[in-house]
């Protein structure tokens, strides 16, 4: 029993201090990536330089100072240090409460996303997954949709016209994109007969033709841009970045300061990370490489190279986190690249144009699946 | 309900309020609230000399202050009744242009920021920075240039001036390339701006709009082309026309107007006459300050011919550069400072017009004289009684006309099209409360 335990909360703390990295890392990768798509050099001005008598740590710090990584350091104690403002006539409690929810079901999210195969230690058998839920697609499309929460307590509690426009929009925004990416997932739920996100996983290891992957993006190609484009409103981020629109409306998160404002940024990045973690399980295949089984490597024209059992389990973890940045990269890229919906054009995509693509989408992926008998 | 845009709102500079009513994110109502940066201009310019008037106006349009400059110079030489050297129009032609390209860049990159488009406002502030750079080379400011003169140029063009600007415009043309590659065809800019922000072409002719939001209607009336002004006749340029008055339009009018500013600038570099005269010196080069020292004792012998070296601040007043920028008339131009140092005459001419009590004086009468400002009819109705003072100036400062057209744009429109909207009206404080 304790053992059990003892595992799990080294799994849990293991991918949640990888997650949070990643978010904190994510702000770093933000600056840098736009400063590169506007020829500019970028964030590189927080310096942490020690005592002469470290010199050669100095030294060693010195690249990590010049690529600006220590802004994200920066920041967060910027945040813990500036004053906590309550706006007169706010609601206190909901208030206070906003942030927490909103970052907190982003984090818990995460536990049903597995981040590599089942590891065998002696005769211990160790699935790479916080919560290994047999119905891990419901379990986080809950957590998304409690998320919207903090939002729109955000907006109403905040005693501001400006932030209650910013809550209405995330309210309706969330609602409708919602439908559509969990329209958009029943494809692949359907075509491979299984909510758990371990199994989804597994069922993508097969090949077509005996060289293509079967990964998710091969065998649902549409469901795959619907999915994507729905979890993008979900980041609430740019071009969907209506809750907040900061030039038309500042955001829902106006009246928040400090370490509040801050769990509200963070979350957009946990979002963000979550989100690249949802399509790397749900449509490439998750932790499996190419080619890589239980074995070793099986190249399509007959090679072999045998691997011991714990570098196939590394190699699959290190696969996930490759895919999962480079998902990360091409939301960022969007972000910098596109200007924002309105309001009314944004409903129109995600009714009129997402919803019955979606909707289609798991018709025929039915029939295909009765026809042919499943999986 | 009713929401407060403004004055702290992050798109309304600070210096403006929109005082709008909601029905959801419809807006019903618009109340436009102006004078937060009002710095009585026109009073101020009653206070002091014509020159001095001159630093006011770099402030009025601080996106394209050059045009401010040479406007008001403008009316006051008409007063004079005096024209100013052939050069120096070139050269006035040529810095207006590269003002309305740092103009039309700084608002369509806004309000593609605005709209998110967070990337095409540093491309378009990339090209700003290099034309920037050159009318800091020129003006000696980024700024506050206070360039123009009455009856002339503080200084003509530096060395080199050529090569660099056609440098700047070659990679102008790649940033609009760039820019267009990023928005013409983006269905998410497209959607945002078009059928936003619509006027009629009745309702902007009767507000009294000019330039690209006039234009954008479909009225081509640019000054320019009207009533042309300096050497605007020996230049081939289009004036571009739009036809909804929406947002795109407008959009599509600055961006073509871009590219014929970049067209005149060009022949305006082919065509630059040089100076009337280069003045001949005998090779004897002194710094203004042992010139000045030199004059004190009386040993002014030889400085007729002697070229001086100015302190940065007085650079190209040198008689090699005076000559080909100012005016010969010297109740206006001020001597160059070989003669000002040198002999009596030119110092009593100095003295004349810039002491206090004394400066220059046009005679009883007004004045206004229309330019194309990079946001419509810019123009100064200077009127003057004789003194050295302005009895009164007027300025007509084209964002002031759209402003009040404001109200009539957004109504109807999104809360979201506000802003969108809002940039493309292309306000600046410094002019509208004048």
């Amino acid at each position: 029993m304790i053992e059990t335990f003892v595992i799990k909360a080294v799994l849990a703390g293991a991918f949640f201090g990888m997650v949070l990295n990643l978010a904190g890392l994510l702000t770093w990768v933000e600056r840098k990536q736009s400063a590169v798509m506007q020829d500019r050099v970028g964030a590189n001005r927080a310096w942490i330089v020690l005592p002469k008598w470290l010199a050669p740590l100095n030294l060693l710090l010195r690249p990590l100072n010049v690529l600006g990584l220590f802004h994200s350091l920066a920041d967060a104690a910027k945040m813990f240090l500036k004053e906590d403002f309550m706006p007169e006539g706010a609601d206190k409690k909901l208030h206070t409460l906003a942030p927490a929810i909103s970052v907190v079901f982003a984090l818990l999210a995460f536990c049903a996303i597995p981040f590599g195969d089942t590891l065998k230690l002696g005769d211990k058998l160790i699935n790479l997954q916080v919560a290994d839920l047999n119905a891990g697609v419901l379990f986080i499309f809950a957590m998304l949709s409690l998320g919207v929460y903090g939002v729109i307590l955000a907006g109403f509690s905040s005693n501001n016209n400006y932030a209650y426009l910013g809550g209405m929009r995330a309210a309706s925004q969330m609602l409708s994109y919602e439908i559509t990416m969990g329209l958009a997932i029943m494809g692949v739920v359907l075509s491979y007969g299984t909510l758990s996100l371990q199994e989804i996983t597994r069922a993508q290891g097969g090949y077509f033709f005996g060289w293509i992957p079967a990964y998710g993006i091969f065998v649902q190609p549409l469901a795959f841009f619907l999915f994507m484009t729905a979890a993008l409103a979900e980041t609430k981020r740019v071009p969907f970045d209506l809750p907040e629109g900061e030039s038309e409306i500042v955001g829902y998160f106006v009246e928040y300061s400090g370490m509040k404002f801050g769990m509200f940024f963070l979350t957009d990045l946990v979002e963000t990370v979550l989100v690249a973690c949802l399509m790397t399980t749900f449509f490439l295949g998750g932790w499996q490489v190419p080619y890589l089984q239980a074995d070793g490597f099986h190249f399509p024209w007959g090679a072999s190279v045998p691997l011991a059992h714990g570098w196939v389990i590394t190699l699959g973890v290190l696969s996930f986190m490759t895919k999962v940045a480079v998902f990360n990269w091409l939301f960022m890229a969007i972000r910098w690249t596109l200007p924002r919906f309105r309001y009314d054009q944004l409903m129109h995509l995600g009714w009129k144009i997402l919803f019955p693509a979606s909707l289609a989408n798991t018709a025929i992926t039915s029939l295909v699946v009765v026809a042919w008998g499943g999986k | 309900m009713l929401l407060n845009v403004g004055p702290q709102h992050p798109a309304m500079h600070g210096i403006v309020r929109i005082i709008v009513g909601l029905d959801g994110e419809t807006i019903t109502s618009a109340d436009v609230e102006i004078g937060y940066l009002h710095r009585a201009f026109e009073k101020m310019c009653e206070q002091g000399p014509y020159n001095n008037a001159i630093p006011y106006t770099d402030r009025l349009n601080y996106v394209s202050p050059l045009i401010n400059n040479i406007a008001y110079c403008q009316s006051v030489e008409k007063l004079f009744g005096i024209t100013v050297t052939e050069r120096c129009q070139y050269v006035r032609v040529i810095v207006s242009e590269m003002s309305r390209i740092t103009d039309h860049l700084t608002c369509i990159g806004a309000t593609a920021m605005e709209l998110g488009a967070f990337t095409v406002f540093l491309y378009m502030i990339k090209a700003r920075e290099m034309l920037y750079e050159l009318i800091e080379n020129v003006t000696g400011a980024r700024l506050t240039i206070s360039y123009a003169r009455v009856g002339g140029l503080k200084a003509d063009l530096p060395e080199g001036f050529e090569d660099k600007l056609r440098a700047a415009i070659a990679e102008t043309r790649g940033v609009l390339k760039e820019v267009e590659g990023l928005l013409n065809k983006n269905r998410i800019f497209i959607d945002r701006v078009k059928d936003v922000g619509v006027i009629s072409r009745q309702d902007a002719l009767a507000y009294g709009i000019t330039g690209p939001f006039l234009r954008s209607t479909g009225v081509d009336y640019d000054v320019r082309k009207a009533q042309p002004y300096m050497v605007y006749d020996r230049f081939e340029f289009d004036v571009p026309v739009g036809e909804h008055g929406d947002n795109l339009d407008r959009y599509y009018v600055r961006m073509e107007e871009m590219y014929q500013s970049m067209r005149i600038l060009e022949q305006a570099l082919a065509q630059l006459p040089a100076g009337p005269i280069q003045v001949g010196t005998d090779g004897q080069v002194i710094p203004a300050a042992v010139m000045v020292d030199e004059a004190k004792m009386g040993r002014t012998r030889g400085f007729k011919e002697a070229a001086v070296v100015a302190d940065p601040t007085l650079e190209g007043t040198g008689r090699d550069g005076h000559t080909t920028v100012y005016s010969a008339n010297k109740r206006v131009a001020l001597p160059a400072k070989e003669d000002t140092y040198g002999n009596i005459e030119g110092l009593m001419n100095h003295f004349k017009l810039v002491m206090h009590g004394h400066g220059i004086r046009p005679p009883k009468g007004e004045a206004y004289v229309p330019v194309e400002g990079a946001n419509g009819e810019l123009g100064f109705y200077v009127s003057s009684d004789g003194t050295d003072r302005p009895y009164r100036v007027r300025v007509r400062p084209p964002c002031f006309a759209i402003m009040g057209a404001l109200p009539k744009l957004l109504i109807g429109d999104s809360i979201a099209d506000i802003v969108p909207t809002f940039g493309s009206v292309n306000m600046i404080g410094g002019e509208l409360d004048h």
